[in-house]
């Protein structure tokens, strides 16, 4: 256990104290999300909050943002009491929070989102005046370098933009305190910058903020104040500066990380996947790629280039203008998500909640979706042996939940993966493909998805693994596909690699290779 | 270590009052449906002394069994997120049909068995054409099922010519629903009975049900899965057709008689009698048990406000706040949240 003696008050303010949460607890049925925790935010602080998945994060950013209001302890507003009854109260405190889901109007405009409920009017209020509206939201976008028309509508805007969209508009309320959950989680590298750049600006004197994130280097980056809890408690906080991030990620899992790399080359084993001018109307031309047996071949790119539209159209799920896949040596032809997974083909989609899971049904239901056909005796369904699979796949994944017929919505993120996986290894499939296969999982739980990763390659199973996590691209593909504007730009192999070589691979524009289309000329 | 056994002791006691496991959790659901049509029968025999003779209780559920059976058909299209408005016009349009077939004056005179089978394949053809536009067009349900109401109505009317087809002289066929294999119990209560143990085999233990609970929560999921999910759907709409067709028979062998306007408005019987049971219109979530206790319950309150004297008009507007309340306490009972 951590000592108390090494907490809060150690450190030396940056300025006033804006927000402050006395022994601040939260209960929740079967749960205790937050136990007597003390937190502090000072102005021209940027104060990460850090910790594994159910640590306690979402909950005391709950409770500052009026969400939820804390069973015990009390928040304090520049030193006066301070409660929260609701989100817009929180608001007028000058709190403002992006969340990690969008709460965005897909058919409005931009400009209409940020000033939702505040547009500007004419004639004596009656008339909204759209061409102050688009002004306004143009120079504060402006003012922020972000590059979004205001005129477009949402729904037209890639999930980055619409992720700046929602800082903007948390920006327009001129607040004191900004609260940003995984503000990164869907960016690239290039938008990372901007967002830094946004933090930066907003910090002043009087203002602060609460930065949630997993990502390391955006923690050592940015905070000038690093919290950690674990398991609903405080761990410690400690300056930006002072602290390392082995040290931070010790006091998160209370244990250290081993890295791993992965090993020297493997020797050269057959092809399993082959894949030839692979296009889709909409994005794609002419991809070209190889998957080996038993290799992890790491997808590479920014958002957009085309990595997901890849996997997508390869497995059927959406429609491809060109494309011949051979697989295990012979021709297939995939037209629909059942025919790869006939095949053996299993997509891990980067948003497992619309694309993997049935939230509403339990472990067991998941595990056997993609196999309820070998669990069917006469017609009927086997209850009891897909029960036992289940816990067989949740034993074998170390899953953690309470029992298979625990609903899959109330699993954390990382053991929700764990489900998806298991529903393509209990489909004996061979190939899987994992987008971005650590969105939204804690470090600690990471760490259990890489070893996972490496014990399928050395059972032999095939991996295609989309990331936007350099780190992850790094450590755990053999080779690596960079993708730019829906064409494959550049194969790296795990030695050669590095991240300038991939961002070099990944922003150029990939136009000269038309040529390759000759050799491919008699096949027609 | 204190706190880690307080931490026990806190979630232990939190986990005992607070966290009632999910399967548990449909049964007290169910529990409170039954609780419901309890009362009301108990209200409804202080009310009135005439209300719990078996007499009236037997014709009370002779009375439910065309609502119960499209109820439980229904619930396969709703466990999809879909919705089918043909029930009711679908019972009119198979009841003709299956009149056509057997009839012996205005009719081919054929065997029962093959009205019966008439019947069921033209409510099968009825709910493959709502599925097929529902699944393959990609038509919205509520719009598709409406224009084949119409359909089912229009055709109804055509085949029997606009009036009723008499099926006194088909000996026997009045038997099929108000025949008593059991003294006292009219075989349509059986027939309703043995319909809802196959429904509920069918949602619970096979493929079809795993797999429209599946569609109706996360069709884009099950799809990626693997599973062919325009199939299923439309498999789902297929089965509601046949639940149709069987009502169709039910009703025209009650009344010994196929009438073609006869229908309207069961389409919301049906739909009301699966969501006072339990089911939710938003898909992914189906109760065959509550479909059939559902489709009671609207009885009784039709018979006791009718054993009570109080006017058909008014029992309507009753009926339309039951289902109001049924709605509400769903939202309820989710706390605002989305599945």
């Amino acid at each position: 256990m951590t000592q108390p003696g090494a907490t809060a008050g150690t450190v030396a303010g940056v300025g006033e104290v804006l927000l402050e949460g006395r022994g601040i607890s939260k209960f929740f049925p079967g749960v205790r999300a937050l136990h007597n925790v003390d937190f502090t935010l000072r102005a021209g602080e940027v104060h990460a909050l850090v910790g594994e998945n159910g640590a306690g994060k979402s909950t005391l950013m709950k409770i500052l943002s009026g969400i939820y209001q804390p069973d015990e302890g009390e928040l304090l507003l520049r030193g006066e009491k301070l409660v929260l009854p609701t989100p817009l109260s929180a608001h007028h405190a000058g709190i403002s929070v992006i969340h990690q889901e969008f709460f965005l109007m897909n058919h409005l405009t931009v400009a209409q989102n940020i000033f939702i409920g505040r547009e500007p009017k004419r004639f004596g209020g009656l008339i909204n005046d759209d061409a102050a509206l688009n002004r306004k939201a143009a120079e504060l976008l402006d003012r922020l370098g972000v590059k979004i028309d205001p005129k477009v509508r949402v729904a037209q805007l890639t999930v980055a933009a619409q992720q700046l969209l929602e800082i903007a508009k948390a920006l327009s309320f001129n607040s004191s305190i900004l609260v940003m959950d995984e503000p990164t989680a869907a960016l690239t590298d290039s938008e990372v910058d901007t967002l830094f750049r946004i933090v930066d600006d907003f910090v002043t004197p009087q203002t602060a903020v609460v930065y949630i994130s997993h990502r390391m280097e955006e923690i050592r980056r940015l905070a000038t104040q690093v919290t950690v809890l674990r398991d609903g408690e405080l761990v410690a906080t400690r300056p930006g500066d002072e602290v390392t991030i082995p040290e931070i990620i010790h006091m998160m899992v209370g244990r250290d990380i081993v890295s791993n790399v992965r090993p020297e080359p493997r020797a050269e084993t057959e092809p399993i996947l082959e894949v030839k001018n692979l296009s889709t109307p909409s994005l794609l031309t002419n991809v070209n790629f190889t998957l080996e047996k038993g290799e992890i071949l790491g997808f590479a790119g920014l958002m957009g280039a085309g990595r997901t539209e890849t996997a997508r159209a390869l497995i059927g799920a959406d429609p491809r203008s060109s494309g011949v896949i051979r697989y295990k040596g012979a021709e297939v032809h995939i037209n629909h998500p059942k025919d790869a997974v006939q095949l053996g083909i299993g997509y891990l989609s980067e948003d497992r909640k619309k694309y993997g899971l049935i939230l509403g049904q339990d472990v067991t239901a998941n595990t056997v979706l993609a196999s309820i056909g070998s669990y069917t005796k006469l017609g009927i369904l086997q209850d009891k042996a897909m029960r036992e699979a289940a816990g067989k796949w949740a034993r074998a994944l170390s899953t953690k939940t309470p029992s298979v017929r625990q609903k899959i919505r109330n699993l954390s993120g990382g053991n929700q993966q764990k489900v998806v996986l298991a529903k393509w290894l209990e489909r004996d499939c061979d190939i899987l493909i994992f987008d971005e296969p650590t969105r939204g999982i804690d470090v600690g739980a990471k760490q259990e998805i890489y070893d996972l990763l490496d014990e399928l390659t050395d059972q032999g199973k095939s991996i295609i693994m989309i990331s936007s996590e350099m780190e992850e691209i790094l450590r755990m593909s053999d080779r690596i596909a960079v993708m730019c504007n829906g064409q494959i730009t550049g194969f790296l192999s795990n030695a050669e690699a590095t991240q300038e070589k991939i961002m070099e691979l990944a922003t150029q524009f990939h136009e000269t290779e038309n040529t390759s289309e000759a050799d491919n000329d008699d096949d027609h | 270590m204190t706190t880690t056994t307080e931490t026990a002791t806190i979630t232990g006691k939190r986990a005992r009052f607070g966290a009632i496991p999910d399967r548990y959790k449909a049964f007290i659901q169910q529990g409170m449906v039954v609780l419901v049509l309890i009362m009301l029968v108990v209200f409804f025999s202080v009310m009135n002394s005439n209300f719990a003779n078996w007499g009236n209780i037997s014709s009370l559920l002779l009375a439910s069994v065309v609502t119960g059976i499209q109820a439980l058909g229904l619930s396969f299209v709703i466990a999809t997120g879909g919705i089918d408005l043909t029930p009711g016009f679908g019972m009119a349009a198979t009841s003709v049909f299956a009149a056509l077939l057997i009839a012996q004056t205005g009719g081919l005179g054929l065997p029962i068995w093959i009205g019966i089978l008439g019947a069921l394949f033209a409510g099968a053809l009825l709910g493959a054409i709502n599925g097929f536009l529902v699944s393959y067009v990609r038509m919205q349900p509520m719009i598709a099922t409406l224009a084949m109401m119409m359909v089912a109505w229009g055709t109804a009317l055509v085949l029997a010519d606009g009036k009723t087809i008499s099926l006194r002289s088909v000996e026997g066929y009045d038997q099929i629903a108000i025949g008593q294999l059991i003294p006292g119990v009219p075989n349509a209560v059986l027939i309703l009975i043995a319909l809802a143990i196959v429904a509920g085999v069918l949602m619970n233990k096979t493929a079809v049900g795993r797999y429209s609970l599946a569609i109706g929560s996360n069709e884009e999921a099950t799809r990626i899965s693997g599973v062919n999910t325009r199939r299923w759907k439309m498999l789902a709409y297929v089965i509601g057709g046949t639940f149709t067709g069987i009502s169709g028979i039910l009703m025209s062998s009650r009344l010994s008689a196929a009438q073609p306007t006869l229908g309207q408005g069961y389409e919301m019987y049906a739909i009301a009698a699966a969501v006072i049971g339990g089911t939710s219109l938003r898909g992914g979530r189906a109760s065959i048990f509550g479909a059939v206790i559902g489709a009671v319950t609207i009885q009784t309150i039709f018979n006791g406000l009718t054993v009570m004297g109080v006017q058909d008009q008014w029992q309507k507007v009753v009926l339309g706040a039951v289902v109001l309340l049924a709605v509400f306490v769903d939202i309820v009972r989710r706390g605002g949240k989305e599945e």
